[in-house]
């Protein structure tokens, strides 16, 4: 980033998380290194540290794909083995890159980086086209509910910049694409290796007159949904600071939490739930300072006109806008853990600030990822993906993932380790 | 304390890189506190923990923080750090906690190779003895994804085993804001509210929100040799009054311009030659340097490619 450019960060224009994907040799490592080292993230002591592995391999460029090479295993191994995360800023914009690798068995890393990401990028190697793992990333991408999604087809120095070329794999990809409903797709030819399209436009694909890859992440919207959603406000922790020598605190009762959707002002009427009971907003704080209003993904304090008993696990809700209250659920699960699903145990089921007891009642289906097809299955090993159905101990206040990332997501916990070994998206 | 900043330019819906990083930190500080029984926030008074300590201003107040605060003094601490660590403490009237690194070494729990062995590392030791001490399930540190590379696959909420031992292989997936911070006796976790924050936010958060800072943050004039092309502090005063880093015999001590991008033990933390006296210009440097934090700066970390990985799996933070 320039001196330049930091005169410009009044103009924030927020935060972009997105991730990559691609199958092993796509490029997926030197697309990353090469937004790094294009948009100045890499400083030149580590670059130093990579020109010297690259001479040690016996390589003639620098490799770029080393600078996201974590790990000591993986360098042994030369190969991915887990979700990282890299950052870099344009001046206006943070970006945070979720690395998920590429593999066939690590769906689950995919899965991972999707969460918390708004935008992807869907390597395809151009020599290549679009493969069984193109449509398997495609698929688990829209599963996890990823608004945008950038193909980037990558290699296009070893096609010599066919425009051909390109044209065939985004007409394949369109014809996939419209069989399993992804609509907001949006295509790119480049070359990392060269650094064509990425950040400069290059000389070598003249014909291709749409954005660079930067400029299409620098234009993405940054929240991860343009409609209005409505409130949710699920109660983290409960602040009382009776013991305070002010005595202007001894009534106070701060509901803590993050927003996480819609918008909040003084004066909305609001319900806690499960309880049910109604009141008004009558102030949003943050670390004590009052605030009119609170949007999404903001973390502050409600206090209610009424004294309600409430704590963590609650979740307060404008009051014409309830979730379903539900005792039962069915979802989309991802198992993660290598131990597959033991449908005589009960698990965890932590689902926004709250658990519940959960004891799988059904396995609908089975979705084959290579085929896309969904068949009859009676149980979930790792980086299976199922419809399933949970019986619950506890109600949970749920909305569909399609329509609520935060109040459709949950995760499922093995008690005896305490590992998280599913993930959900309710139906 | 003010109100927070405007939101991001030209959509109203959405928060500025700042006020989102913030957002995130505070809502993972809270997780801790409502997930976990006896957390602790480490608190070392460098500047990544002075800006936890905001955090946790913004996510409490007004009530008082819901862990004490914790500082593992390797004893070879620059002496303005130290004093600005008390001093904070007492500012925000929350409890501090100070272990050493010393004490270890008069248990004999902690054995130096050889007298000027940095005690960094063996920080360790003392961390893990106090954890047991106190009964601590989760200690809150400041650590960053950027800051190193064994640290970008780091968990939010990273599980350690009853050695204090991180796994990188045996981590748990971690999914949306879904944090999973329990363990069972004797295990526990760490948890980095600051994990997603580069160097540059950092001092871009401090600068906004006009936050305090040890004095050797800034430039300031200070004895030095060059030693393999590093910037070495010699003659540095403890709090003791005693004087550490001496130099070696046939060095040349020069007086240079200089400042601290990162602070720790004395031994392994190198300033960098700067005459950014004022935030603003440490904002405009950090901006346009070419060297990174640790690499400019860490004389530990440069031993061998993978040493924070191998450190973090003996239990360092």
């Amino acid at each position: 980033m320039s001196a330049h450019q930091v005169e410009r960060i009044c103009h924030d224009n927020g935060l972009l998380r997105f991730f990559t994907c691609g199958s092993v040799d796509d490029g997926k490592s030197t697309l990353i290194g090469r937004l790094l080292y294009d948009t100045k993230a890499i400083l030149a002591d580590t670059l130093t540290a990579i020109e010297r592995t690259s001479q040690k391999r016996g390589m003639g460029a620098v490799d770029l794909s080393l600078l996201t090479d974590g790990l000591q295993a993986e360098r042994e191994q030369g190969i991915t083995i887990d979700v990282a995360y890299r950052y870099f800023s344009t001046g206006t914009r943070k970006y945070i890159i979720a690395d998920a690798p590429g593999h066939e068995q690590y769906t689950r890393n995919m899965v991972t980086a999707a969460s918390t990401a708004n935008l992807a990028i869907i390597l395809i190697d151009a020599r290549k086209g679009v493969l069984t793992q193109t449509r398997r990333h495609s698929k688990l991408a829209s599963l996890v509910g990823i608004p945008h999604l950038v193909v980037a087809v990558n290699k296009m120095d070893l096609v010599d910049y066919s425009q051909e070329a390109y044209e065939k794999i985004k007409a394949d990809y369109l014809e996939f694409a419209a069989k399993v409903g992804i609509d907001d797709v949006r295509f790119i030819p480049l070359s990392a290796l060269n650094g064509d399209m990425i950040v400069e436009r290059g000389d070598a694909l003249s014909w291709y007159d749409g954005p660079t890859l930067l400029e299409i992440l620098e234009n993405a919207p940054a929240a991860h949904t343009e409609h209005d959603e409505p409130f949710r406000f699920p109660v983290q922790f409960v602040c009382r600071p009776q013991d305070s020598a002010n005595p202007e605190l001894h009534d106070y009762r701060g509901f803590m939490g993050r927003v996480e959707s819609g918008t909040i002002k003084v004066g909305d009427a609001v319900t806690v739930l499960p309880n049910g009971r109604e009141s008004t907003v009558k102030a949003i704080q943050i670390g004590g300072v009052d605030i009119d209003e609170a949007i999404h993904e903001q973390s502050v304090t409600l206090l209610l006109a009424d004294e309600i008993d409430t704590s963590r696990g609650d979740m307060i809700v404008k009051s014409d806008e309830a979730p379903a209250v539900v005792k039962e659920i069915r979802a989309t699960v991802c198992w993660l853990a290598e131990n597959p699903l033991d449908r005589a145990r009960t698990y965890l089921i932590r689902h926004t600030t709250r658990d519940s007891k959960a004891k799988l009642t059904a396995i609908e289906h089975r979705l084959d990822v290579n085929t896309l097809e969904n068949l009859p299955a009676d149980k979930l090993a790792m980086n299976d993906i199922a419809v399933v159905n949970f019986k619950l101990a506890q109600p949970l206040f749920v909305d569909p993932y399609k329509d609520n990332r935060a109040t459709g997501a949950f995760i499922v916990i093995d008690e005896s380790n305490n590992n998280t070994v599913g993930a959900g998206m309710i139906l | 304390m003010t109100a927070p900043s405007a939101l991001a330019a030209g959509n109203a819906k959405t928060l500025s890189h700042l006020d989102w990083l913030e957002a995130e930190a505070i809502h993972i500080m809270r997780e801790v506190a409502g997930q976990c029984s006896n957390p602790v926030l480490l608190f070392s008074g460098g500047k990544d923990s002075i800006c936890m300590l905001r955090i946790a201003e913004k996510a409490f107040r007004p009530g008082k923080f819901p862990f004490p605060l914790m500082h593992i003094d390797t004893g070879h601490n620059y002496k303005e750090v130290v004093d600005f660590r008390d001093y904070r403490a007492a500012q925000l009237g929350e409890r501090l906690i100070v272990r050493s690194v010393e004490d270890s070494m008069k248990r004999g729990t902690v054995v130096l190779k050889h007298e000027g062995e940095s005690r960094n590392k063996h920080q360790s030791v003392t961390l893990l003895e106090a954890i047991e001490e106190f009964g601590f399930d989760c200690c809150i540190g400041g650590a960053r994804r950027d800051e190193e590379k064994a640290r970008a696959k780091e968990r939010i909420m990273s599980f350690r085993d009853e050695f204090g031992q991180w796994d990188p292989k045996n981590q748990r997936p971690e999914l949306w804001n879904l944090y999973n911070a329990r363990s069972h006796k004797g295990e526990n976790i760490r948890a980095f509210p600051i994990s997603n924050w580069t160097e540059m936010d950092v001092w871009q958060y401090i600068e906004r929100e006009g936050l305090e800072l040890p004095s050797i943050y800034f430039a300031h004039k200070r004895p030095v040799v060059i030693r393999q092309g590093a910037i070495v502090p010699v003659n540095v005063p403890l709090a003791t009054g005693e004087l550490t880093n001496l130099p070696k015999a046939g060095e040349e001590i020069v007086e240079l311009q200089v400042r601290f991008r990162t602070v720790g033990d004395i031994s392994c933390t190198a300033p960098v030659e700067s005459d950014a006296d004022t935030l603003d210009k440490i904002v405009l440097e950090t901006a346009t340097t070419t060297i990174t934090e640790r690499g400019a700066t860490r004389l530990d970390d440069q031993t061998s490619e993978a040493s924070m990985e191998q450190r973090k799996k003996e239990g360092y933070f």
